[in-house]
C-alpha cells in the first residue's frame, strides 16, 4: 500500500512552515512523525495534496520546567517523553502513558503535538490532556493561542486548528493531587485502545468512548460528594457515546469503561 | 525528489516519487531487500530498520524523511558480510526462527533493544519487543536469542 500522490515540503522553520501551510490551503497537512498520518494516507481515509514536512524542526523538540508548569515541545517524540526525568518527578501521568503509546519504533517516530493534532478518539494522549488540564500553544499567521486541552478537541479527527495553524507547545501545570493512574484495555500491546482512562487527583478523562476524548463529569461529580471509587466508577459510562466497532460494541466498551474507572480511581488514591 | 541516505555505510541517491517509502526505497533503490514489508501498516515489524540508529518501521516512514539520514538494515550487520553479528549469531544458536519471514525485524528491533538496554530481564525484551509478530508464534526462542546476545555481549 502506498499513498495517494502528493506533494512534498521540507519546512526548514517554524515560519516557514506556517508560509507553507497558508500557500497550500486546504489541502495541505503537517507531517511530524507521520505514524498517525501516513498508516491513514495509506489505507487512503486521508488524502492531502501537499505534505508540509516538520519533522526536523528541533526548535519544537524539548521537555522544560518553568515553575508552575512542564512545557513540552510538540516535536517532542513519545519516546523523549517516557523517558523524561523531569515529567517522571512532575507528570508521571504524561511520562507513563508516552510509554504505553504503540511499540518502540512507534515511540521513537511519533511525536506528542502529532498525536493531539491527529486527534483520534482511541488514542491515549488527548485523554491524559484532559485529566491534567494542559493548555495546548500555537503559532499561526495571525500570532498564536493558548487553548485548554477541554476546548482543543472538537471531533472525531477534528480540533480547533485553524489553516496555517501549528502546535507548537504543550504546558503541563504541575498537578497538585499526587494520585495517577493511565489503564487501557487492548488486544495486543500495539493497538488503539478498546477503551482507556486517565486519571489525575480527581479529574477523570476517557479514551475512545465517544468521537472526543472525554471528562468523565459523572464520576467526578460522585467524587467531589464523597462517593468511594468503586460507587463513582459506576457513572463511569454516562454521558459517553461510544463507537460500535469489531472491536467491541457500545455496551462492552461501556462495561470497560466501569471496569478501567475503578481499577485506575483505586490506583490512583493507593499513590496519593 | 530527489533522496540521498546512507544505507549501511554507502551512499544511495536516487530520484523517487515523493510518495516513495522508505522500505521501497531500500528494497528497490538501495537493492537491499532482507527488509520484508509484512501487515504495511505499521503493525507488525518486519520491516524494521535503524534509522539514524533507533528502529523505525520503514512502511510508514516516506524516503523523503530519511533523506539525508543513516540508515541499517540487517544486510549491514555482519562486517565484510561473512562474520555474523552477535545478535544474528544467538538468533541462530538459539533456533529463534521458524519461516524467517519476521526475523529481519525481530534482529533489528532487538540491535536497537540492546544499544539503549545491554541487560535487559526477560520482561523488557518482551516489551520491547511487542511491535513485531512472529505468525510462527516462536516467541519463546527469540527471547532467548535476546538474553544470550545480550549475555555475549555482557562477557566481551
Amino acid at each position: 500500500m502506498i499513498p495517494a500522490p502528493f506533494r512534498y515540503q521540507r519546512a526548514g522553520s517554524v515560519d516557514e512552515a506556517i508560509e507553507l501551510a497558508v500557500s497550500g490551503g486546504e489541502d495541505a497537512k503537517f507531517l511530524a512523525g507521520g505514524h498517525s498520518l501516513l498508516p491513514l494516507m495509506k489505507l487512503r481515509l486521508a488524502v492531502p495534496e501537499i505534505l508540509i514536512d516538520i519533522g526536523r524542526l528541533g526548535e519544537l523538540s524539548y521537555i522544560r520546567d518553568h515553575g508552575s508548569h512542564v512545557a513540552v515541545g510538540a516535536l517532542t517524540s513519545h519516546d523523549q517523553v517516557a523517558r523524561s526525568a523531569l515529567l517522571a518527578q512532575q507528570v508521571p501521568l504524561l511520562a507513563h502513558a508516552a510509554g504505553q503509546v504503540g511499540d518502540p519504533q512507534v515511540r521513537h517516530r511519533g511525536t506528542i503535538g502529532g498525536s493531539l493534532a491527529h486527534a483520534d478518539p482511541a488514542a491515549d494522549l488527548p485523554a491524559v490532556m484532559l485529566a491534567v488540564d494542559a493548555i495546548l500553544v500555537t503559532r499561526g499567521p495571525s500570532g498564536g493561542r493558548e487553548i485548554p486541552a477541554a476546548d482543543f478537541f472538537r471531533d472525531l479527527f477534528e480540533t480547533a486548528l485553524r489553516p496555517g495553524e501549528l502546535l507548537a507547545e504543550i504546558r503541563i501545570p504541575k498537578p497538585q493531587a499526587s494520585g495517577w493512574s493511565f489503564q487501557k484495555f487492548t488486544k495486543r500491546a500495539i493497538d488503539w485502545a478498546i477503551v482507556g482512562v486517565a486519571v489525575q487527583g480527581d479529574s477523570v478523562a476517557l479514551i475512545n468512548m465517544g468521537p472526543t476524548p472525554l471528562r468523565a463529569r459523572a464520576v467526578e461529580r460522585a467524587l467531589a460528594s464523597g462517593s468511594q471509587p468503586r460507587q463513582a466508577a459506576a457513572y463511569a459510562a454516562e454521558e459517553s457515546s461510544p463507537p460500535d466497532d469489531l472491536n467491541g460494541g457500545r455496551g462492552y466498551r461501556e462495561h470497560l469503561a466501569r471496569v478501567l474507572v475503578a481499577r485506575a480511581l483505586e490506583e490512583s488514591r493507593s499513590r496519593s | 525528489m530527489k533522496v540521498s541516505l546512507t544505507a549501511n555505510g554507502s551512499q544511495v541517491a536516487a530520484e523517487v516519487a515523493d510518495r516513495t517509502l522508505l522500505v521501497h526505497f531500500l528494497r528497490d533503490e538501495a537493492g537491499l531487500s532482507a527488509t520484508n514489508v509484512g501487515c504495511d501498516t505499521s503493525s507488525c515489524g518486519a520491516c524494521t530498520v535503524l534509522l539514524n540508529g533507533r528502529s523505525v518501521k520503514s512502511c510508514t516512514v516516506l524516503a523523503a524523511q530519511a533523506d539525508g539520514c543513516d540508515v541499517v538494515t540487517v544486510e549491514g550487520l555482519a562486517a565484510d558480510g561473512d562474520e555474523l553479528h552477535p545478535v544474528q549469531r544467538a538468533f541462530r544458536a538459539e533456533h529463534a526462527l521458524q519461516c524467517g519471514f519476521c526475523t529481519p525485524g525481530m534482529v533489528m528491533a532487538t540491535v536497537s533493544l540492546l544499544a539503549e538496554n545491554p541487560a535487559p530481564t526477560e520482561d523488557e525484551v518482551r516489551a520491547a519487543l511487542e511491535g513485531n509478530l512472529c505468525r510462527c508464534t516462536g516467541y519463546h526462542n527469540i527471547v532467548r536469542a535476546v538474553l544470550a546476545a545480550a549475555a555475549e555481549r555482557s562477557l566481551r
